[in-house]
């Protein structure tokens, strides 16, 4: 069944509080290479059937206006999957 | 097994509501999506002040005769996607933004909770991320109110301070400096936090409100702050009822229209 993926990433300009925590939390395990994290969102849609330029389409359109609030995020990605 | 009650019975006579006398027909909307869980206080908060509260389900598709709507605080569907994400798109919602946007102007109140949905819904600029501290905080905050020409605010002085819960984790209020600084030019903070900034909230902004001023959405939660005995201490050492200020605006606003 093809998927299509969906990510989100906060703006730049938004500070990520949960990645500043993640960042910090890191070096505590020992990895140390890490200046800074940002954490996102990773969505995958199941299409039942082929992924037309339609179906891409309406992910684009649900990706913009449910998936990611453009205020704070940006969608960065939109990708078919082949099962 | 019956349900339970919008407002508990809890025997015994309530104190005189500070605005009787004809408000009580005034009808406000409450609004319960799966996940809220300040509805019940909202509730309460409307009738002390004098009003009838009226129990809307987000899957309702009418408003009914309601004369004004609240958004209650808690986590509609458990905040995920965003707070107040899938909320926005419940049937009542769309009612409720036709009815803000039209020449009625219906009055929508967003507590917590209620203010995301509000920002989802585009009734209101900017949204809400987590806390800069990453903590959920629980405290009794002290609020300016900017904005007293507002339908939630015109009890109150310009400048007024007032003592409110604040209860959150999704709390900091973020928009890009250009819509921070049409909010501040065209008078449309609706409060701010006084003596310290509690979730790096965009220049310290607790609350906001559209541009015709029916549309007020805040953070903290006045209906907290209603009751002697179950409010914050104020800071003159007295149970803070200041929260009750947000109702009987509305109600007063109501029937002046009338």
């Amino acid at each position: 069944m093809p998927r299509i993926v969906v990510d989100v990433m906060p703006k730049p300009e938004i500070l990520d509080p949960q990645g500043k925590a993640i960042v910090g939390a890191l070096p505590r395990l020992g990895f140390t290479a890490f200046s800074g994290v940002r954490q996102g969102k990773r969505f995958e849609l199941t299409v039942d059937g082929p992924v037309t330029d339609e179906i891409l389409e309406q992910a684009r359109n649900a990706a913009e206006t449910m998936l990611s609030n453009p205020v704070i995020e940006d969608v960065v990605n939109v990708e078919v999957l082949d099962a | 097994m019956s349900e339970t009650p919008l407002i508990a019975d809890l025997g015994g006579k309530p104190e005189e509501a500070p605005l009787s006398g004809g408000l009580s027909g005034a009808k406000i909307g409450v609004v319960t999506f799966p996940g809220t869980l300040d509805d019940r206080d909202a509730a309460r908060a409307v009738k002390l002040a004098g009003g009838t509260p009226v129990a809307l389900w987000h899957a309702d598709t009418e408003l009914g005769d309601v004369d004004a709507v609240v958004l209650p605080g808690g986590f509609s569907y458990g905040d995920y996607l965003r707070a107040g994400a899938i909320a926005r798109f419940a049937p009542l919602m769309a009612k409720i933004v036709d009815a803000a946007n039209s020449d009625a102007k219906l009055p929508v109140l967003g507590i917590c909770n209620g203010f995301q949905i509000l920002t989802e819904a585009h009734l209101l600029p900017g949204s809400m991320v987590k806390n800069d501290h990453l903590k959920f905080i629980c405290r009794d905050q002290v609020l300016r109110v900017e904005n007293n020409r507002t339908a939630w605010t015109n009890q109150y002085d310009e400048g007024q301070e007032i003592t409110v819960v604040l209860k959150n984790q999704d709390g900091q209020y973020v928009a890009d400096e250009k819509t921070l600084d049409e909010l501040e030019g065209e008078g449309r903070v609706a409060f701010r936090y006084v003596g310290w900034n509690p979730n790096g909230s965009r220049r310290g902004i607790a609350g906001i409100t559209n541009a015709a001023g029916n549309v007020v959405g805040l953070m903290p939660h006045p209906e907290h702050a209603v009751e002697p005995g179950f409010a914050p201490l104020g800071a003159d050492g007295h149970y803070s009822t200041d929260g009750l200020g947000f109702f009987t605006s509305v109600l007063s606003q109501l029937v002046e229209a009338k």
